[in-house]
């Protein structure tokens, strides 16, 4: 069964250069049967980086890229905060580089309207967009977004293709809030394998809109994976999950670079 | 191939704040053996709450005999803030016959430093009982707002260890807190194993491994709380041979617990 990972980093694997820690990366998702990578964020991370930092970052993961064309694509990193600097990062590296995505993490909450030149921008490229969420009842940091906030933004932006970052976290609150935002997809990765997940995932939102991602090298591919392995469905639907929704998802833009899937 | 499993970490009944979706004993027994599982070590998540602590032993010796598919080993709880926890134990290893006992210190609410710990360990170790330390059953970001509970602070172990001749300690979901030399030094102070459970990052195995002898890495999944599959893959992620992957699916756990 085909697998492609939609959440991975280059962090918390060894290596001193990009291309060492993907190697890392990519020997273990052969054991596991990951067979594609989507990559995001550089070597060190910054909760709110500036200019400089993003284009350092992003320039790491263009590195890991270029030895990986076949299996790997990246996201590009983008900061609301900057959104002259994010826009430009997302020229040099979607519009004009191999990069298919964005990654927005902790810096701003998503529902801010300094997102939407951004969400715009990627949407016109046809670049899938990854909002990290989380609800955490020992408290958020300043500018982490809800599934809530994620919300918000797909209604101002419905033809974006726009993907619930670990479902919240508190997946059982996270499914709630965007499940009427029907261009949102979960996220697997990044929690514990708690089960219950995947069952709530499927009843709420249908296989269509829920995607495996491991979170690595923070994480494991096998405690994710065993949220879609570890759940009864039929095979169609776990297809789906493990790699048919994030080739639907990235099929244009990858069409668009020449990409076969 | 994994080959037999002895999962070293599992619990019948019902979590408190959700239905999950192994929480009958017949459903979890069929998972586990469809899954390679020969033995499995069984807590109950009744023992988080209960005051009466005896009864839930008795009702999770009762369970585990009830199902005779699998080799279902019952750990009962001891909680030492409780008066008399004394009884408990002795139910537990006379009336019972269990091989070990559970301990759960953040929901029982005391810490490692206070002096009934010590007694139970030191209690466990005269009847040669294994005690299992649960240093947290779930993600502490995730709680439900009124039964926040904090991890196991797990540093006074060390101490305690090395002053209670003939311990036999599994520390349960330890490894998303405790790492590197810390865990190596814990578990080089007596017989000190962990289990797999709340492992994560990349090549998981293979990482606790520069820290912990391998005869002291055990299988756990903390099914049915988490998927037992996650557990399972993390066999196949990290680079292991052949006898390291038995070693820690079952060969180390039967050296604790020799099969009658």
């Amino acid at each position: 069964m085909d697998i492609w990972d939609l959440h991975s980093h280059l962090s918390g694997v060894p290596g001193r250069t990009p291309e060492e820690r993907m190697a890392k990366l990519l020997e273990a998702a052969d054991r596991v049967g990951v067979t594609k990578l989507c990559v995001y964020m550089g070597m060190s991370w910054s909760n709110d980086p500036s200019p400089e930092e993003l284009r350092k970052q992003n320039d790491d993961v263009l590195q890991a890229l270029q030895h990986w064309s076949d299996r790997c694509f990246g996201f590009v990193y983008l900061n609301p905060k900057h959104v002259d600097a994010s826009l430009a990062e997302l020229e040099r590296c979607v519009a004009k580089g191999p990069m298919v995505g964005v990654k927005l993490w902790v810096a701003e909450h998503c529902n801010q309207s300094s997102l939407d030149a951004i969400v715009q921008r990627a949407t016109e490229l046809q670049a899938v967009i990854f909002q990290h969420t989380w609800i955490k009842i020992t408290g958020n940091l300043p500018g982490e977004s809800t599934p809530m906030d994620l919300a918000e933004l797909a209604a101002r932006h419905p033809d974006a293709r726009l993907i619930c970052g670990h479902t919240g976290g508190d997946w059982e609150q996270g499914i709630r809030a965007i499940r009427k935002s029907a261009n949102v997809c979960v996220d697997l990765g990044g929690g514990d394998p708690t089960s219950g997940f995947t069952e709530m995932a499927l009843r709420e939102l249908g296989p269509e809109r829920i995607i495996y991602g491991s979170d690595v090298g923070g994480r494991s591919y096998a405690s994710q994976l065993g949220k879609v392995f570890g759940t009864e469905m039929a095979n169609d639907a776990r297809r789906l999950i493990l790699a048919g929704n994030l080739k639907r998802l990235l099929g244009p833009i990858l069409k668009s670079k020449g990409i076969a899937v | 191939m994994t080959g037999p499993i002895i999962d070293t970490n599992i619990s019948l009944s019902r979590w408190p704040t959700r239905r999950l979706p192994l929480d009958e004993t017949a459903k979890l027994v069929e998972k586990l053996l469809s899954r390679g599982v020969v033995e499995a070590w069984a807590g109950s998540f009744d023992s988080l709450l209960h005051k009466d602590i005896a009864a839930v032993n008795a009702a999770l010796a009762e369970e585990c005999a009830a199902h005779t598919a699998l080799r279902l080993v019952p750990f009962g709880a001891i909680n030492p803030a409780l008066p008399d926890w004394e009884e408990d134990v002795r139910r537990c290893a006379e009336v019972h016959k269990m091989p070990g006992i559970r301990l759960y210190p953040n929901y029982h609410n005391y810490e490692l430093t206070a002096p009934g710990f010590a007694g139970v360990l030191k209690a466990a170790a005269e009847r040669k009982l294994i005690v299992q330390l649960t240093v947290l059953m779930e993600d502490e970001r995730m709680m439900h707002p009124r039964l926040r509970v904090p991890n196991v602070n797990i540093k006074p172990l060390v101490e305690i260890v090395k002053q209670t001749p003939g311990l036999k300690l599994v520390l349960l979901n330890a490894l998303k807190t405790a790492k590197g030399e810390d865990l190596a030094t814990l578990t080089q102070a007596g017989d000190v194993s962990v289990e797999i459970a709340m492992l994560e990052g990349v090549n998981g195995v293979e990482t606790v491994l520069k820290s912990v002898p391998i005869e002291r890495v055990l299988f756990g999944s903390h099914s049915p709380f988490f998927y037992f599959e996650a557990a399972e893959l993390k066999l196949r992620e990290s680079p292991l041979a052949q006898p390291q992957v038995r070693a820690i699916a079952e060969e180390n756990a039967r050296r604790l617990l020799p099969k009658v």
